[in-house]
C-alpha cells in the first residue's frame, strides 16, 4: 500500500475522534476502544518490520509526498514522509509499546478517562508522525505537537507535584525547539540561495547536499543539538526528565522513556549531526564528555535515590548517555549499538516504570523503604523484575548487554577511548544501583507487615509484560535481526557524514601549512 | 481654496470608498433606528449591524483584485487596503456576535454600542486606505472617538470611566504628536500625499538628514507606536484594556490596532522608503522592547483580562518584527499575523465573556481553577486559542509567527528571530498557567452562571476554525497576504 506510513500515523488519530464520541462515563468501553485502536495501529504497522528490502537498501521506502503549503517563492513545505532502517525499529517501538501502555493503565487511569486516551491517541500521531517525517518543518510540527498531550498527561494525571513538572517539561522542551526552528528557516533561505529547487521545501535529503561552510554549521549545530540534548536529556539540561517522570502517571512515563526520549536521540543521528558534520565532528570531544558525565552522574544519582521511580528516571540519563556516546563514535559499531540501545532503553525502562507502577497502585507508596522481601509474596512480579533489572543493567544473554557492549566497542574503536573507560565504570555502577534496589526491595524478610496482603500479578498485568520479555531475549541473543535492517542505512549515513568530515579536513589541513611556508620565507 | 475643493470633486471615485460608505450608511441608520426602539431592546441593532457587516464584506471582496483610486490619490482601495478592511470585519463581527448577552448582564443594554463599532471599523477602513496623510488622520480621528465612547461604555463603573478617560487623554495627546509629524512633513515636503513625499524625499537627499524631516518622522512614528501599542508607549494598554468592556478590549487589541499597522506600514513603505536601514533599526530596538515588556509583565498578572492585555503589547512586538524585517515576506506576515490575531485573541476573550460575572468579576486565574472539567467544550476552545497565542503548530499563531521570523530571518536579522523566539518561550509560562487552573486544579466552583448564548457560541466556533484553519492550511491567506503587499 503505498500510504501505509499516514495510515499508521493518522490512525490513531481518527481513533481519538472517535473516542469523542463516546459516552463519558463508560470507563471500560473506553479503554477497551483504545486499546482496539492501537492494537490495529501495531497491526498494520507489522508489514513494516517484516519488509525485507531494509536489508539491503539503505533508501527511504514507503515514500509519500504530497505538496502542503506552498506560497510563490516564499515557502514551500510538503508532506513528505518515508522511513529507512533507522526509523523503521523506532517507529515499530512506537506502535508496540502504546497498546502495553494502554493496558497497563486499565486501573490506574480511573478519573476522566475519556481525555487520558484521547491524549494518549493524539499524542502516538505526534510521535509517529515526528520519526516518518522527511520534511524538516514537518518535523517540527510533529515534534511540537507531541508537547501538548503529554503536558496534559502530566498536568491532570500526575502526582503531587505534577504542574510544576508539567510546566517545566514544556517549557524546556519548547525553548530548544524555538531555537532550532530559527535554524531550520535559516537552513531553508541558505539551500534556496544555493539553488535548491524549490519544489523539494524543507526536504531533508536536499538539506544534506548543502555544503554550510564552517562557522555557520557551528551555530546552526548547536541551536539543533541544544534541542535535541533537551529532550534526549544531556546532562546538565536534564533536571526535567527526574521531575516528569516521577510525577507522570505510569502511561505517560512508560511513553516518555521509551519513545519520547528517542525523539532527542533520533534527532541527532536523523538532523543535526549528518546536516552539519563538520561541526557535530568538532563538538564530538564536548557532547562525548556531557554523554560520559551524564552516565556516571546518573548513575550516582540514581543510586542515592530512596524513590524507586526517580532511580529508574535517573538510570534514564544514564542509559541515554551511552546512546549518545555511541551516536558520536559514528562508525557502524557505535551507531548501530546506539539505535539498538535505544529500543533496549525503551523496553528495559518502559518495562521498569510499568513494574513500579504495578507495585504503586498496590501500595500507593514507592519508597524502597516501605519494601523488603516482596518476592515471597509475588514470586512471577519477582521474576520478571528481575529479568528487567538484568536487562537494564546489561547482563549477557539480555537485550542491554548487546546494545552497551555494541556502543562500548564503537566508541572504544573510534578513538573516544578514554571517554570509553569511563563510560564502562556506568556499567558497573548501573550493577550497584539497580541489583542494591532490588535486594531492598524484594530480597530479604517482609519488614512491613502491610507488604502481607500483597497480591501477584493478574494476567492482564502478566500481559503487558510479557511481549517485553520477549524483546529482552529475542534482542539479547539474535539482535541480528534488528540490527541487519537498520545497518545499511547506518552505513550510508555513516559513509555520508564522515565523506562530509575527510573533505572539511583535507580542506582545513592545508591552509596551516602553507601558512607556515609564506612566514618562513 | 475653491480651486482646491474643485479638484478634489473632480476626482470622486465613490468606488474607493464604497466598503466604508456602506459602513457608515448602517451606522447612521442603526441609530436613527435606535431612537424608536424601546430601552433595553438590542436584539434588531445587532441584526442590522451584522447585515451592515455582511454586505460591506460583500462590497471589500468584490475589490479584491481590482484597485480603486480616487480623490486625488487620497484614497487607494488596493489589495493592501482590501485584506486589512477583512481583517477589521472579522474583528467587528465577532465582537458584535459576544456583546449581546454581555451588555445585558452588566446592565447597559445600549442599541448605541452596536453603531460605534461599525463607525470604528469604517475609521479603521480609511487609515488602511489612506494614501495621504489627511485621509489617514480623519479615519485614525473617526476610530479613535469611536473607541473612547466604547472604553467608557459602563458610565456607572469605575473602571470603565477610567478607561476611557485614559484612552482619551492619552490618545489625544498622541494624535497632537501624529499631526505635529504631518505638519513638519508637509513643511519639509510640501506635501501631505504619501506617495509625492516620498520621491520628494527620494530625490533630494540633504533633506534626509534635516532636523525636520527626522523631527517629524520621530513623531509620526510616536503617533502610530501610541495606537499599536508598542513599548515605551503601552502605558495607556494594560489600565485601558483591563477597564473596558471585554469584548471592546478585544475589539480594540485586534481591528484598531491592525489599523493602525496598516498605516504605519504604508507610511513607512511610501514615504521613507529612502532612509530603510534608519527606521529598520529604530524598530528593531522597539520591537525588542515590546516583545520583552509585554511577556515579562503578563507574568505577574492574576487577572486573566490584564494578562492578555499585556500579552497583546507583547503581540504588537512580534508583528513589529515584520517591519523589521522589510521585506515582502515580513510585510505579508504583518498582514497575516493580524488576521490570525484578530481569531485567536478574539476567541479568547469571547471565552472570557462567558466566564465572567456581572461587574467584571471572576476575570483572576483562581476563577479559572476546574473551568475545563465543568465546562468542556469552553475549556478545549480556551485550550486551543492559548495554543494559538503561543504559536504551537498547528494553528494560526505559530503559522503568523513563522512567517514574520521567516521574514526577519531572510532579511539577516538572526538575532531579533532569536530574542522572539526566546520570548515566545517566556510567554509560555502565561499561557500555560491559565491551563494550569483550567485542568491542573480542582473545580472550586460548578460554574452554573455560566450561559451559552447562541451569539458568543458562534464566535467561539468561527474563531476556532480561523484558528485552525490559518494554521492547516495558511496557503490561501498566505497567498493573499502576499498579493496584498505593494
Amino acid at each position: 500500500m503505498s500510504n501505509l506510513l499516514s495510515l499508521i500515523t493518522f490512525f490513531p488519530l481518527v481513533g481519538m475522534v472517535v473516542l469523542l464520541f463516546l459516552p463519558r462515563e463508560s470507563d471500560r468501553l473506553l479503554k477497551t476502544v483504545t486499546l482496539v485502536i492501537t492494537l490495529i495501529t501495531f497491526l498494520i504497522s507489522l508489514p513494516l518490520a517484516f519488509d525485507d528490502a531494509f536489508r539491503t537498501s539503505a533508501e527511504m521506502r514507503y515514500v509519500e509526498f504530497a505538496q502542503w503549503i506552498n506560497i510563490g517563492e516564499y515557502f514551500r513545505m510538503n508532506y513528505y514522509v518515508g522511513i529507512d532502517g533507522i526509523s523503521l525499529w523506532l517507529v515499530m517501538l512506537t506502535t508496540f509499546i502504546m497498546p502495553i501502555t494502554v493496558l497497563s493503565t486499565w486501573h490506574a487511569v480511573e478519573k476522566n478517562t475519556k481525555g487520558f486516551m484521547a491524549l494518549l491517541l493524539l499524542l502516538e500521531t505526534g510521535m509517529l508522525g515526528a520519526f516518518i517525517a522527511l520534511d524538516v518543518f514537518l518535523f517540527y510540527i510533529f515534534w511540537e505537537l507531541m508537547l501538548i498531550p503529554m503536558y496534559f498527561l502530566i498536568g491532570i494525571w500526575g502526582g503531587k507535584n505534577r504542574i510544576y513538572a508539567a510546566v517545566k517539561f514544556f517549557i524546556f522542551t519548547a525553548v530548544g525547539s524555538l531555537l532550532m526552528l530559527v535554524a531550520i528557516i535559516y537552513v531553508y533561505y541558505y539551500a534556496v540561495k544555493a539553488g535548491l529547487p524549490f519544489q523539494s521545501g524543507f526536504s531533508i535529503a536536499h538539506f544534506y547536499q548543502l555544503d554550510l561552510p564552517a562557522h555557520l554549521q557551528t551555530w546552526l549545530f548547536l541551536a539543533f543539538a541544544f534541542s535535541f540534548a533537551i529532550k534526549v536529556p544531556m546532562f546538565p539540561v536534564h533536571t526535567w526528565l527526574p521531575d516528569a517522570h516521577t510525577e507522570a502517571p505510569t502511561a505517560g512515563s512508560v511513553i516518555l522513556a521509551a519513545i519520547l526520549l528517542k525523539m532527542g536521540t533520533y534527532g541527532y543521528v536523523r538532523f543535526a549531526i549528518p546536516l552539519f558534520p563538520v561541526a557535530a565532528m568538532k563538538f564530538t570531544p564536548l557532547f562525548a564528555t556531557l554523554a560520559v558525565i551524564g552516565i556516571i552522574y546518573g548513575a550516582l544519582v540514581a543510586m542515592m535515590q530512596d524513590d524507586v521511580k526517580k532511580l529508574v528516571a535517573y538510570s534514564s540519563v544514564s542509559h541515554l548517555g551511552f546512546v549518545m556516546l555511541g551516536v558520536f563514535a559514528m562508525n557502524l559499531q557505535g551507531l548501530s549499538g546506539g539505535m539498538l540501545q535505544m529500543i533496549n532503553h525503551g523496553i528495559s525502562t518502559g518495562a521498569l516504570f510499568l513494574i513500579v507502577g504495578f507495585i504503586y497502585e498496590r501500595r500507593h507508596t514507592r519508597l524502597i523503604a516501605d519494601f523488603g522481601g516482596i518476592s515471597k509474596k509475588m514470586p512471577v512480579f519477582a521474576t520478571i523484575f528481575m529479568i528487567m533489572t538484568f536487562s537494564s543493567v546489561g547482563l549477557p544473554g539480555t537485550n542491554g548487554f548487546v546494545g552497551e557492549f555494541l556502543i562500548l566497542l564503537g566508541a572504544f574503536e573510534s578513538g573516544l577511548r578514554w571517554y570509553t573507560v569511563f563510560a564502562t565504570t556506568g556499567v558497573i555502577l548501573a550493577a550497584v544501583y539497580m541489583l542494591w534496589m532490588f535486594q531492598r526491595v524484594m530480597m530479604g524478610k517482609i519488614t512491613n507487615p502491610k507488604n502481607e496482603e500483597l497480591q501477584d500479578l493478574s494476567g492482564r498485568e502478566i500481559a503487558v509484560m510479557v511481549p517485553l520479555l520477549v524483546f529482552v531475549f529475542w534482542i539479547g541473543f539474535y539482535p541480528n535481526t534488528f540490527l541487519e535492517k537498520m545497518n545499511p542505512s547506518l552505513e550510508n549515513l555513516i559513509q555520508q557524514v564522515k565523506g562530509k568530515q575527510q573533505v572539511a579536513l583535507l580542506v582545513e589541513a592545508p591552509t596551516p601549512s602553507v601558512a607556515k611556508i609564506t612566514v618562513n620565507e | 481654496m475653491e480651486n482646491l475643493v474643485q479638484i478634489a470633486l473632480q476626482n470622486v471615485n465613490l468606488a474607493a470608498i464604497m466598503p466604508s460608505l456602506v459602513l457608515v450608511c448602517f451606522g447612521m441608520g442603526l441609530l436613527l433606528i435606535n431612537v424608536f426602539l424601546p430601552r433595553g431592546t438590542t436584539r434588531p441593532a445587532v441584526w442590522i449591524s451584522l447585515v451592515g457587516i455582511v454586505v460591506t464584506a460583500g462590497v471589500v471582496v468584490q475589490g479584491w483584485g481590482s484597485p480603486q483610486y480616487g480623490f486625488s490619490d487620497a484614497v487607494a482601495l488596493d489589495n493592501f487596503a482590501t485584506f486589512f478592511n477583512v481583517t477589521f470585519l472579522v474583528a467587528a463581527a465577532l465582537t458584535i456576535l459576544m456583546s449581546d448577552e454581555y451588555l445585558h448582564r452588566e446592565g447597559y443594554p445600549v442599541g448605541e454600542y452596536y453603531p460605534l463599532i461599525l463607525f470604528t471599523t469604517a475609521g479603521a477602513m480609511w487609515m488602511a486606505s489612506g494614501t495621504d496623510m489627511m485621509t489617514i488622520f480623519l479615519g485614525l480621528e473617526v476610530m479613535s472617538v469611536s473607541l473612547y465612547v466604547l472604553a467608557g461604555f459602563f458610565r456607572g463603573q469605575v473602571a470603565s470611566n477610567e478607561a476611557g478617560l485614559k484612552y482619551f487623554l492619552l490618545g489625544a495627546f498622541s494624535t497632537g504628536f501624529l499631526l505635529y509629524g504631518i505638519a513638519l512633513i508637509y513643511g519639509v515636503t510640501g506635501s501631505t500625499r504619501l506617495t509625492e513625499i516620498g520621491v520628494y524625499l527620494n530625490s533630494h537627499s540633504s533633506l534626509l538628514t534635516n532636523p525636520m524631516t527626522l523631527a517629524g518622522m520621530a513623531l509620526l512614528s510616536i503617533g502610530f507606536l501610541f495606537k499599536i501599542g508598542a513599548a515605551p508607549f503601552h502605558m495607556w494598554a494594560p489600565d485601558v484594556y483591563q477597564g473596558s468592556p471585554t469584548p471592546i478590549t478585544a475589539f480594540m487589541s485586534a481591528g484598531p490596532k491592525a489599523a493602525a499597522f496598516a498605516a504605519f506600514l504604508r507610511i513607512l513603505e511610501y514615504c521613507f522608503f529612502s532612509v530603510k536601514p534608519e527606521w529598520t533599526a529604530m524598530l528593531w530596538v522597539l520591537a525588542v522592547l515590546t516583545m520583552t515588556v509585554g511577556n515579562f509583565v503578563a507574568i505577574s498578572q492574576t487577572n486573566i483580562k490584564r494578562m492578555l492585555a499585556y500579552s497583546s503589547i507583547s503581540h504588537a512586538g512580534y508583528a513589529l518584527v515584520g517591519l523589521v524585517a522589510a521585506n515582502e515576506i515580513g510585510y505579508s506576515g504583518v498582514l497575516f499575523y493580524m488576521l490570525a490575531y484578530t481569531f485567536m485573541n478574539l476567541g479568547a476573550f469571547a471565552v472570557l465573556v462567558l466566564a465572567g460575572k456581572k461587574g467584571e468579576e471572576n476575570l483572576t486565574l483562581e476563577g479559572f481553577a476546574g473551568f475545563g472539567y465543568k465546562r468542556p467544550f469552553l475549556g478545549v476552545a480556551m485550550t486551543i486559542f492559548l495554543f494559538s497565542l503561543m504559536s504551537i503548530p498547528p494553528t494560526a499563531g505559530f503559522a503568523g509567527k513563522f512567517y514574520l521570523f521567516a521574514g526577519a530571518i531572510k532579511a539577516g536579522y538572526i538575532w531579533l528571530a532569536v530574542i522572539g523566539m526566546l520570548n515566545s518561550a517566556v510567554s509560555f509560562y502565561y499561557y500555560l498557567r491559565v491551563m494550569v487552573y483550567m485542568y491542573f486544579r480542582e473545580p472550586t466552583e460548578d460554574y452554573a452562571w455560566v450561559s451559552m448564548p447562541i451569539g458568543v457560541l458562534v464566535t467561539i466556533v468561527l474563531a476556532i476554525i480561523g484558528s485552525l484553519y490559518l494554521g492547516v492550511l495558511p496557503n490561501e491567506v498566505m497567498a493573499m497576504a502576499k498579493m496584498a503587499i505593494f
